[in-house]
């Protein structure tokens, strides 16, 4: 490819934009408290990325609504409470415990106890299965079979 | 019996979780903002210049907030239906210009059409945040009171309006101020 250096321009361009944005805080608390919530909010353009991985102008956005609450003094409550009112439960990572939600935090151990069901009956059927009785001529010439595939003359 | 039974239940059972999962739009996701009174701002004007626009202007009225962006290019196919439905006068049509560039917004709307009442410039994006806006174009029903009724995110088609906004519309202009 003749324009290869151009494309890894491009890529590494991108790269360069990517977390540009240094945001300075007055206490180790704060920047912990930063990096907790934008780990813990969903980008609603990318939608299986957090604000802290996405790139997205809203992420972006978000980040520093983030940190201009932190920088107010917002409790992670207050910036909970100010995402939620405005995007939604779906802005959360780990949504509430709700009617609307409650299939999605039960769902897995009613799936896991089918599974587990299907699997107790399938054994008890299993056990019920008694093996053959077989007579001793009909064994002898089992072996005699089982020799002569052991060694083909 | 059974054994040929149960793979073809299972597999009629997943057919259906996966049919919903189809149809479900993973980008819709449901605002909050409804039933809830509009996120007030008060921004520059796009069209006029020393003039500001803010939710409270159209109290009393029913109307929609269009949200755009010249950058968007799905506002570009949705353009000619939200000129058709201000044709229609059934309805003020408000903009919301969402992080756009001054001059750019200006000729899109030269270029295009202008079915605007009034239109908000929201440069830095902060008015789009309080109303929950996370992928333009989106379109908000307020009612006479100034709750937020509705909210449509993407492109409208003529079907949206017609089968949903037009109705809906209808309804919020019966009732009371």
């Amino acid at each position: 490819m003749r324009n290869w250096w151009l494309i890894s321009l491009w890529f590494f361009s991108a790269l360069a934009m990517a977390g540009v944005e240094v945001h300075e805080f007055k206490t180790p608390e704060q920047e912990q408290q930063y990096n907790r919530m934008i780990d813990e909010l969903r980008c609603l353009v990318c939608q299986n990325q957090n604000l802290a991985d996405s790139n997205a102008e809203l992420a972006q956005d978000l980040r520093q609504e983030v940190y201009d609450m932190i920088q107010q003094g917002a409790s992670d409550q207050e910036i909970i409470d100010f995402m939620v009112a405005r995007y939604g439960d779906f802005v959360l990572y780990r949504p509430p415990l709700k009617s609307t939600t409650l299939l999605l935090w039960i769902g897995p151990f009613v799936i896991l106890g089918v599974g587990v069901l299907a699997l107790l009956l399938y054994i008890r059927k299993r056990r019920g299965i008694k093996e053959p009785e077989l007579k001793e001529a009909e064994l002898e010439k089992a072996r005699r079979l089982l020799n002569n595939d052991r060694n083909p003359s | 019996m059974w054994r040929y039974l149960a793979p073809l239940g299972i597999f009629i059972v997943l057919v259906i979780f996966l049919s919903i999962g189809l149809k479900l739009d993973p980008r819709e996701v449901p605002s909050p903002l409804i039933g809830k009174p509009a996120p007030s701002f008060t921004l520059p004007s796009l069209t006029q210049a020393d003039q500001t626009v803010s939710p409270e202007d159209f109290r009393g009225k029913v109307w929609l907030l269009n949200v755009w962006a010249s950058w968007c290019v799905s506002c570009r196919a949705e353009h000619p239906v939200v000129n058709e439905l201000a044709r229609t006068g059934e309805v003020i049509i408000v903009g919301l210009d969402y992080k756009d560039g001054l001059k750019e917004g200006i000729e899109w709307l030269r270029q295009r059409g202008d079915p605007y009442i009034a239109s908000a410039y929201d440069e830095d994006g902060r008015a789009g945040i309080d109303w929950g806006v996370y992928g333009v174009p989106e379109t908000f029903v307020i009612d006479k009171r100034g709750v937020v009724r509705y909210k449509h995110t993407g492109p409208l088609t003529m079907k949206d309006v017609t089968d949903t906004l037009l109705p809906l519309v209808q309804e919020l202009k019966k009732e009371p101020a």
